[in-house]
């Protein structure tokens, strides 16, 4: 295989998640953070996950993963049901969860070296081109600690496209990050996103992020988790987080997800 | 260069005090001997070469039974650590036996094994062993859970999971345990040197032992400048390259 077909646009995966349960149980009691949900995410959709903290998005993020495993329902990505982890949906946490004791460089070819059909020298191209395309390339050899938060997190999205993935899901990464970084990452996503087509599945507790990036906003709804309701995002991209149509269509956003929580908790705008 | 100065004038200034108190015959020179007959000592044994002998004999001892104790230490941490049933029963064994002074080793090994190398061997590796054992566990408990999922994502499972992300991760607990084994290994090595006397090889234990045998304080005191000098020169030596790269890439102490 030629760097050239290894960086080569993979087609994006469409994904059946069908009637999906999920419970976890404690001494103290059982919480249903899925209750039969079910979604369907067309080949190279955005599609953003919005609710409270607790309402079974990330363990849905975690399940589609291979990280975790439903108790009832079926999975299929393209198809073919899901069972484990795979190259073919990379992960991005929250935390960006670089290995410290490697550097950015080494960081990135962890996967890239557990991907067979590669020289080492090619894997190393392969690399530095998704360091190019986080805008990191002069930052190989840094130390992890070194880079700042915003940074950890283009590094950790760059690991995560590395083995070219064709579905990239994306656990709150940018909400530890402060706004003006952030602001900067909504940009960076959403043009990889075009370049790269990939499918991203993107959980957030934030209404403007899910309307910047996402194709459509699934609404998800607490104890059981299901899914309340869907909006459809159709605004011009690149998508400016500040301008005035995305704010109105997150005020609707908002009161709908209010009133599909009786009021009683909070969400971030 | 300045840390080195400040350094030199604090230990030539502890020589100095020294020299000075013995000079006011408060003691007798025979409890208490000036630097210079230290250092006569000193000179004298370095040149009839037991003092080198000696010292490598010791050295030997040291790192085959250190090297030994990790080697058994590292898989049995990751064991306790991996296994909840081996946590339950290795796991509190270590404990147990990491609190028991290695030097009560001794008349155990001796009535085992006799006045032999495999005595010396004996405590040198109960001394390591069980601090490597429980700093292994440690430093794999500590891990974050988000490096092992991180690492399953992109394919790891298994031995490489362990090997690759695991073992390196835990990297700071276990340099540090292989330090506090170090130090336990010395100890013990030289207590063990101290009570039993072999053929085989003569150890700074056993010069110890014999300057006190003779009555020789400079050759006690000398014997014992020596064993800090070996236990600072290893530490410098051996650890500090690794801890200053940890801090390096970690970025967990100043530059």
């Amino acid at each position: 295989m030629t760097v050239q077909t290894e960086l080569a646009n993979v087609t994006p995966s469409k994904l059946s998640v069908g009637e999906i349960s999920k419970r976890f149980e404690s001494k103290r009691r059982v919480v249903q953070a899925l209750d039969r949900v079910s979604l369907d995410v067309a080949e190279g959709e955005f599609v953003c996950l919005l609710g409270p903290s607790g309402c079974g998005k990330s363990t849905l993020l975690n399940i589609i993963a291979g990280l975790d495993s439903a108790d009832s329902g079926t999975l299929l990505c393209d198809g073919k049901p899901v069972s484990g982890p795979g190259r073919d949906r990379m992960v991005m946490f929250q935390e960006h969860a670089l290995f410290p004791w490697l550097d950015v460089m080494d960081n990135l070819l962890f996967g890239l070296k557990l991907k067979p059909g590669l020289s080492n020298t090619e894997r190393e191209e392969v690399a530095r081109f998704y360091l190019r395309l986080v805008g990191l390339e002069k930052f190989a050899h840094a130390n992890i600690h070194e880079l700042s938060g915003g940074m950890k997190q283009r590094v950790a999205l760059a690991r995560a496209l590395a083995p070219n993935p064709r579905i990239l899901l994306m656990d709150e990464p940018f909400a530890a990050l402060d706004a003006l970084t952030r602001e900067q990452l909504y940009g960076d996503i959403q043009r990889i996103w075009q370049e790269r087509k990939k499918t991203i599945i993107f959980v957030t507790h934030n209404v403007r992020e899910a309307v910047c990036l996402g194709d459509r906003v699934v609404l998800f709804s607490p104890h059981p988790g299901r899914i309340a309701e869907q909006f459809r995002v159709d605004l011009p991209r690149p998508r400016d987080i500040n301008s005035v149509t995305l704010a109105q269509l997150s005020t609707q956003i908002t009161k709908a997800l209010k009133g599909h929580l009786g009021g009683q908790e909070e969400v971030g705008e | 260069m300045k840390r080195f100065l400040s350094a030199a004038a604090f230990f030539a200034g502890l020589v100095v005090l020294w020299e000075v108190l013995v000079r006011l015959h408060l003691w007798s020179p025979v409890l208490v001997p000036s630097p210079l007959t230290v250092g006569q000592y000193l000179l004298g044994a370095i040149e009839d070469g037991t003092l080198l002998d000696a010292s490598a004999v010791t050295l030997k001892r040291l790192l085959f039974g250190y090297l030994f104790g990790i080697v058994l230490g590292l898989p049995l941490g990751l064991l306790t650590a991996r296994f909840k049933v081996c946590q339950d029963t290795l796991g509190l064994l270590a404990l147990g036996l990491q609190t028991l002074p290695s030097v009560c080793w001794v008349p155990l090994a001796l009535i085992w094994f006799g006045q032999s190398e495999s005595a010396m061997f004996f405590v040198v590796v109960m001394g390591t062993l069980w601090s490597v054992v429980i700093a292994t566990d440690n430093g794999v408990r500590s891990i974050p859970p988000i490096y092992a999922r991180a690492a399953r994502t992109m394919g790891s499972k298994g031995l490489h999971t362990w090997v690759k992300v695991m073992l390196p991760a835990a990297l700071p607990f276990i340099v540090s345990g292989m330090k506090q084994g170090w130090a336990f290994a010395w100890r013990s090595l030289m207590a063990a040197e101290i009570y039993v006397t072999i053929l085989t090889g003569f150890g700074l234990g056993h010069l110890l032992h014999y300057g006190r045998e003779l009555n020789a304080m400079e050759q006690v005191i000398g014997v014992m400048l020596v064993i800090v000098v070996i236990g600072l020169l290893a530490d410098k030596v051996m650890f500090s390259p690794w801890e200053r790269f940890l801090h390096r890439r970690w970025g967990t102490q100043g530059k």
